[in-house]
Parts: C-alpha cells; sequence; structure tokens
C-alpha cells in the first residue's frame, strides 16, 4: 500500500478561504469511491457536500466536525488503492517522516486559487494526489511510511490517536492538534486534563472566537458583499448588449415540449444555456480565470447558473461540461442543481469550478442584466425576459420573440470585439436549436 | 434529630403505619403471620391487624401473587411479600402477563396497584438458588415500577409512596441489608420515586448504586478520598423508570463513572445505565464507563468463592482509579 495522501479543506469559490466540516459522512477504516461524498463543509454562502477524489480506505479524521480551518488544511488521511500503481519509498521516506510536522501545525498555505478536480478521470494516479495535495505537502506526513499498513485486530487503522470523546471535543473547540499530545489516560489515552496543559500554547490553527458568529443569512450577506466589492474593485468590466431573435427556438421548443410531460418540459433557458456554452467552447477568452495576472483557460465548459435563494442571497454551482450535454440532460442538470441549492445539497466540485456564470433574470420580468462578474471567472452572461417585440424581418414590422443577452466581460482578459463576437456566435446558435 | 435503627425495623414500622392508614392495605406471603416472615419484617402483625389482613399463604408463589394481583383489581391495596427474587420467577408469569399489562390491555380501566416486595442479593451462603440478584429481569418490563432501598430512611418510607402508586410496584430488599442499622432522618415523608438521590457528592468520578452495593460504593468513595480522588456516589433507588437526568448532570460534572452491579455483567442494568451514559454523556466522558458486576456464575455457596464472586470494595476502588488512571 502506499503511503496515506492528505484530504484537504478545498476551495470552494473565490470567496472561500477558510470552512467548517459540519458533518463526516465517513469514519476511519471506511471504504471511499472516488466522487463519494464524504463530508459536509458549512462555508460562508452554504452546506456543501464534499466529495473525494481518489478510491481507497479513510485512515484517520484529523479535523472533527465544529473547526474552522483554512482553505488546505488535512482533514483526512486517505489510503488510496488507485494510488498503488506508485510503489511507496519505504527507506527513503522514513527519515523526513519525523522532520514534517503534523500538517495542521504548519502554516496554513495562502487560499490557493480554485483548483478545480478535473471532471474527467485525470490521466495518472500522480496527477490525482496531486489535485487534493496543495504543491508543499507531498511526500510523508506524521503517518509515515514506516506504519502505514498497520491495522487493528478490528481493522481500524493502529496509528488512530486514542483519546477520549470528551478531549477530542475540547481539541476541536480549542483547535488543539490532538497528535501533538501524549496521553496520560487509560491505556496512554489522551485525556482533558492532557489538553489542559497545552492550552495555553499558541494554537496552530486560527479558530473561530476571533470571529463573532453570525447567523447564516448574515454570513452569506457578507459573502456576497465581499465578493462583489472585489469584483467591481479589481476586475474592468465592459457590458455588451444583444437581442437574440428566439422565435425558430420558441417554435423548436413547442414542438418538443408537445410530447413530453409537463414536469420534463424544457425551459427556454436551457436553449440559452447551451448556446452560451458552445459559444464559450468556440470562443475560449471568456471560459476561464484572471490569475496571477494573466488569462487562465478552463478546463471544459462548466457553467455557473445563478440560483437565488429563498432565504435571500445566491450560489451560482456549475453545470460541468455544459457544452457536451444534450438540451434535454442540460434541462434535467438545470432542475436538479437548484433544486439542490435551495436545499443546501451543493458538491463541493459543483461550487469550486465554473468557467463562467449565466444570469437569468427573465422570469423576473428584468429586460437587460448587466451583471457583475464572479472573480476570477472573466465574463458573465445576463439573460432578461423573452418577450413579443416587433422586429424588422426582410424590411417588414413583425411581431417577434426576442430577449436581451448581455456579456459583462473582464477588459483585462478580452476587448469589446471580441466579446461581440461571443454574443453574435450565441445569438447565431440559437437560430438553429435543433443543432444545439 | 436522628435516630438509630435496623432497615428490618425501620420496614416493619413502615408496614405497621401501612395497615393503621388504610383499610385496604393488606400483607400477605409465606409465613408472614406467625413467623412474622422470613426476615421478620411483618413479625407480630398479624396479633395487631389480625389474620385477614396479614394472611400466610401456601407454599406457591404464582398463586399467591396471583390472588394478590387479583385483590388489587378487586380494590384492596395488597403487599405481597416473595421470599427472593430467585423464587419470584415461579410468579414471573402473573407479575410480567398479568400485572404489567391490565392497565394497557384494558384501555386504562384496570389498574393494579400492588405492591411485591422480595428480597435479592447474596452475601450469606445461602447458595445460588436463594442468591442471585435479578432485578434486571423485572426492570425490563414496561408496566411495572422497579425500587430498591438501601438505606433505612427509604426503608422507612418508600413503602407509603409504592402504596400510592396506582400501579404495581417490584420493591427489592437487599438480603443483608435487614440487620444493617442507620440513622433515620427525622420528619421523613413520602419518598418521590422518580428520583434517584446523590449520596456522597463528588467531583473526579460518579459511581452509581443501588440497594446492596450502596453501602460498598459509599466505602470505596472513602477510600478513594483518601488518595485525592473526590467520587460522587448515586443511589439509583428506582431501577425502573431510570433517573437519567441526575445521572447524566452527575456524569457532565465529573466525566467518569463505574456502575456497581451485584447482578451479571451480561444484559443486566450496569449495561443499561452504561449505555445511557454513553448516549447522553459522549463527548463528556473522558474514560470508558467502569462496571464492577458479579461474576458469571451462579453464585457459590462456600463463603470464599462467594465472596470473590461479588462486587466488592478493592474493585471498586480500583474501577475508579483505572477511570482516572491512577
Amino acid at each position: 500500500m502506499s503511503d496515506p495522501i492528505e484530504f484537504v479543506m478545498p476551495s470552494l469559490g473565490a470567496d472561500m478561504d477558510e470552512g467548517t466540516i459540519t458533518e463526516w459522512m465517513v469514519g476511519p477504516g471506511d471504504a471511499v469511491e472516488r466522487g463519494d461524498i464524504v463530508a459536509i463543509v458549512e462555508t460562508d454562502k452554504a452546506d456543501i457536500d464534499i466529495e473525494v477524489w481518489h478510491s481507497g480506505r479513510v485512515a484517520e479524521i484529523l479535523v472533527p466536525p465544529g473547526r474552522l480551518v483554512p482553505v488546505g488544511t488535512p482533514l483526512a488521511m486517505l489510503d488510496v488503492t488507485d494510488g498503488e500503481a506508485i510503489p511507496p519509498a519505504p527507506v527513503a521516506a522514513a527519515a523526513p517522516a519525523e522532520a514534517t510536522a503534523p500538517a495542521t501545525t504548519s502554516p496554513p498555505p495562502a487560499p490557493p486559487p480554485p483548483a478545480p478536480p478535473p471532471p474527467a478521470p485525470p490521466p495518472s494516479a500522480p496527477d490525482m494526489v496531486a489535485i487534493t495535495s496543495p504543491p508543499t505537502r507531498h511526500g510523508p506526513t506524521s503517518y509515515g511510511a514506516g506504519d502505514s499498513p498497520a491495522t487493528g485486530d478490528d481493522g481500524a487503522p493502529a496509528s488512530r490517536i486514542a483519546a477520549s470523546p470528551l478531549a477530542r471535543r475540547l481539541a476541536g473547540e480549542r483547535g488543539i492538534d490532538l497528535s501533538t499530545l501524549s496521553g496520560s489516560g487509560p491505556d496512554g489515552a489522551i485525556t482533558a486534563q492532557d489538553l489542559a496543559a497545552v492550552s495555553a500554547r499558541p494554537r496552530p490553527v486560527q479558530p473561530e472566537p476571533d470571529r463573532p458568529k453570525r447567523d447564516p443569512a448574515e454570513r452569506m450577506r457578507r459573502a456576497i458583499a465581499d465578493l462583489m466589492a472585489r469584483s467591481k474593485r479589481e476586475i474592468p468590466h465592459y457590458y455588451l448588449a444583444a437581442d437574440i431573435d428566439l422565435e425558430a427556438a420558441s417554435i423548436w421548443l413547442e414542438a418538443a415540449n408537445a410530447e413530453r410531460p409537463v414536469k420534463d418540459r424544457i425551459l427556454p433557458a436551457a436553449v440559452l444555456l447551451k448556446a452560451v456554452a458552445l459559444a464559450a467552447a468556440e470562443h475560449p477568452n471568456f471560459n476561464g480565470f484572471w490569475l496571477d495576472g494573466r488569462f487562465q483557460p478552463g478546463d471544459g465548459v462548466h457553467l455557473g447558473v445563478a440560483v437565488s435563494l429563498r432565504g435571500g442571497g445566491l450560489v451560482a454551482p456549475a453545470l460541468h461540461d455544459a457544452d457536451q450535454l444534450s438540451i434535454p440532460d442540460l434541462m434535467v442538470g438545470l432542475r436538479d442543481v437548484v433544486a439542490r441549492a435551495r436545499s443546501g445539497r451543493l458538491r463541493g466540485s459543483e461550487m469550486s469550478d465554473p468557467t463562467l456564470t449565466v444570469s437569468n433574470l427573465g422570469d423576473r420580468g428584468v429586460e437587460v442584466v448587466n451583471g457583475v462578474i464572479y472573480p476570477p471567472q472573466v465574463s458573465l452572461v445576463g439573460l432578461g425576459r423573452i418577450s413579443t417585440r416587433p422586429a424588422v424581418v426582410d424590411g417588414e414590422i413583425v411581431a417577434r420573440r426576442l430577449v436581451t443577452a448581455t456579456l459583462a466581460a473582464d477588459h483585462r482578459a478580452t476587448d469589446g470585439q471580441l466579446g461581440a463576437r461571443f454574443l453574435n456566435t450565441i445569438a447565431k446558435l440559437v437560430q438553429e436549436p435543433e443543432k444545439l | 434529630m436522628t435516630d438509630t435503627i435496623t432497615y428490618r425495623d425501620a420496614l416493619h414500622d413502615a408496614h405497621r403505619e401501612a395497615l393503621e392508614a388504610d383499610d385496604r392495605v393488606l400483607v400477605m406471603g409465606e409465613d408472614v403471620a406467625d413467623y412474622g416472615g422470613t426476615y421478620a419484617v411483618t413479625k407480630g402483625l398479624h396479633e395487631e391487624f389480625g389474620r385477614a389482613r396479614v394472611r400466610n399463604t401456601p407454599l406457591s408463589e404464582s398463586g399467591f401473587v396471583g390472588a394478590g394481583i387479583g385483590a388489587a383489581l378487586g380494590g384492596l391495596r395488597p403487599i405481597v411479600e416473595v421470599m427472593t427474587v430467585n423464587f419470584s420467577l415461579l410468579a414471573l408469569d402473573q407479575i410480567v402477563n398479568t400485572a404489567a399489562t391490565y392497565l394497557h390491555m384494558s384501555g386504562g380501566q384496570f389498574n393494579v396497584p400492588v405492591v411485591i416486595r422480595m428480597a435479592t442479593g447474596a452475601g450469606r451462603q445461602l447458595a445460588a438458588q436463594h442468591s442471585h440478584s435479578l432485578e434486571a429481569w423485572y426492570a425490563h418490563v414496561p408496566g411495572l415500577r422497579v425500587v430498591a432501598p438501601a438505606t433505612v430512611t427509604d426503608a422507612r418510607w418508600m413503602l407509603a409512596s409504592a402504596l400510592d402508586d396506582p400501579d404495581p410496584v417490584i420493591m427489592f430488599e437487599h438480603a443483608a441489608l435487614y440487620a444493617s442499622k442507620g440513622e433515620l432522618s427525622d420528619g421523613g415523608g413520602p419518598v418521590d420515586l422518580d428520583r434517584a438521590a446523590i449520596r456522597r457528592p463528588g467531583s473526579d468520578i460518579t459511581i452509581c448504586a443501588w440497594g446492596g452495593t450502596l453501602s460498598k460504593a459509599l466505602e470505596a468513595a472513602e477510600e478513594l478520598g483518601s488518595d485525592g480522588i473526590e467520587a460522587e456516589v448515586i443511589d439509583l433507588r428506582t431501577l425502573r423508570p431510570l433517573d437519567d437526568a441526575t445521572i447524566v448532570q452527575s456524569v457532565m460534572r465529573t466525566n467518569r463513572a463505574v456502575v456497581v452491579d451485584e447482578g451479571w455483567r451480561s444484559v443486566g442494568l450496569s449495561a443499561e445505565i452504561s449505555a445511557r451514559i454513553t448516549e447522553q454523556c459522549f463527548y463528556h466522558l473522558d474514560a470508558p464507563v467502569g462496571r464492577v458486576c458479579s461474576a458469571e456464575v451462579p453464585i457459590p455457596y462456600p463463603s470464599h468463592l462467594e465472596q470473590a464472586a461479588l462486587p466488592q470494595v478493592p474493585a471498586v476502588v480500583a474501577a475508579a482509579k483505572a477511570a482516572m488512571n491512577r
């Protein structure tokens, strides 16, 4: 078996630099499959289901529920089975094992850019390890090579720290890493008394008390405020708008929906989303991130859809590879993601990696949406109300169903010329809905 | 003002008072009249109250317990004495299938206000068939209240509260307690049968005991005290329904617990109490819940083996120290 790897607190969006595990779905010894939801993380914006990106077994839970930790903090150790192709280097690894302090005591890394786990299976095992482990944390950890395969009689990892429930709870509350303590309790277990001795020590992880507890709605408001202020402060927006003729798409939709039960009806939004996704694939300069002073294209078109929440606020989870989805599949995905956003059951990957965002306020009756870009993305497409308006077609004034589409784009990444072509592509694609 | 009295006499006084206070009260059981009861609790009462109210019964537990239940249904307030819990098993059908069920099966129409007293426990070389602690068998059954007076004060006052209960009450008297003496608190009165009592306050560990194990727990607590460990001793008093609140509040303060049970460890009251502590105090526990119980054997006859089989003070001290890692 190869060395256990770290499962770290993911970044679930550019505005997230810390999070709290509210619930573990797995415990030490549990087998996990790549893509399994293993924990729920509470961020300022929502409770997010977190997936694991390796198959294997949970060796150890490092962060108990309730503790606020920075992005990148190791949350658990995994014995990976899909990484077994890489043989461990038992002798070489043994020495640094001691030197590498328990991970939570090292200074937390700066919040990494949203490093989206690739939706498609990554090419090889080493890449997968790199995805969840911040670059500074490769190699052996306190969970050294020497003891990695050891398990107890009951199959649980023998290296699980013996600590009383009270000690675990107090350690969580005080942000004390149990692996830094030695126990004086029954069978060498760490007890509350052992914690008392270290309570005065500087804490490896900045705990919650620094931050006044705010109610979730207030926290979400604050998170949106921070992010939107950052967007308007840093991103030089430019705005373009174009009316898109939806007559052909509407007729096509009516025919398509005629055969469908009401609950499976396709909404015009799905057609527009598909067109935006295809246009983004065709114009990659609008599909990605502005990071480290340069544009970095997205890996696939992951369409963030702005969803307003009933309690106030909004989230923009991703429809992954939206350009590859058929319109009916995209509709299913849209319904699913909206329902889960509103019930607080989004997954981490959905929160972390939209490559551009679509904001549709048409059903609220507005004509034009001039959006604010979601950093570090570089564009946002706004959709207004679909309405029947006078239009000139072949020299005649006729009634047509139109929608005003807008583009808010980052002028650092693109110029208006490109933006216009992007919008035109959307408008053109919608004219042939059957090809979408 | 306090008065020293034996547990036996305290029970005697309680019976006398009950017979005086309420015409509906009668005492029935093997040899309760002329002989005064196996443990002399009812000695002399038949002379004062007559053979109709202090009745000898045939040697048939199922018969006379059933008769007592019938009398309760008929409007009387019988106190049925069974010689030991071992023998009460012959009346288990009457108690479990009849007394415990009538209120529920009649849709609340018929309650069974019977008090069934029985001796329990070992320590006097009476061998396995007279020495077992089967309180858990009864504490398992909904419809019954199970109490275990451990002090002379509770022996004196619990009976009246048990008679006041409209439903069947099983009262366990540890046989080793009858001759024990204690101070009777003055001004005693009705006992709240829903509440356990803290017999010794402490901050380091909670020791749960009842009936015959209370004195051992208190003795162990004194010994622990001399080692600087302050044990809180809870007398459960009522084994069904258990007073979770008192136990939980104590363990939340002390973060450790030991249960002392003269019953067997497997599937017994100590298991139940330990489970409840773990369920309700898990994140307050600083050590596994300790249990000191009887050895898993029929209680032996030879004195040295009998004593070895029972929970003893050194074992309680050791369990508490293990939880403290001392």
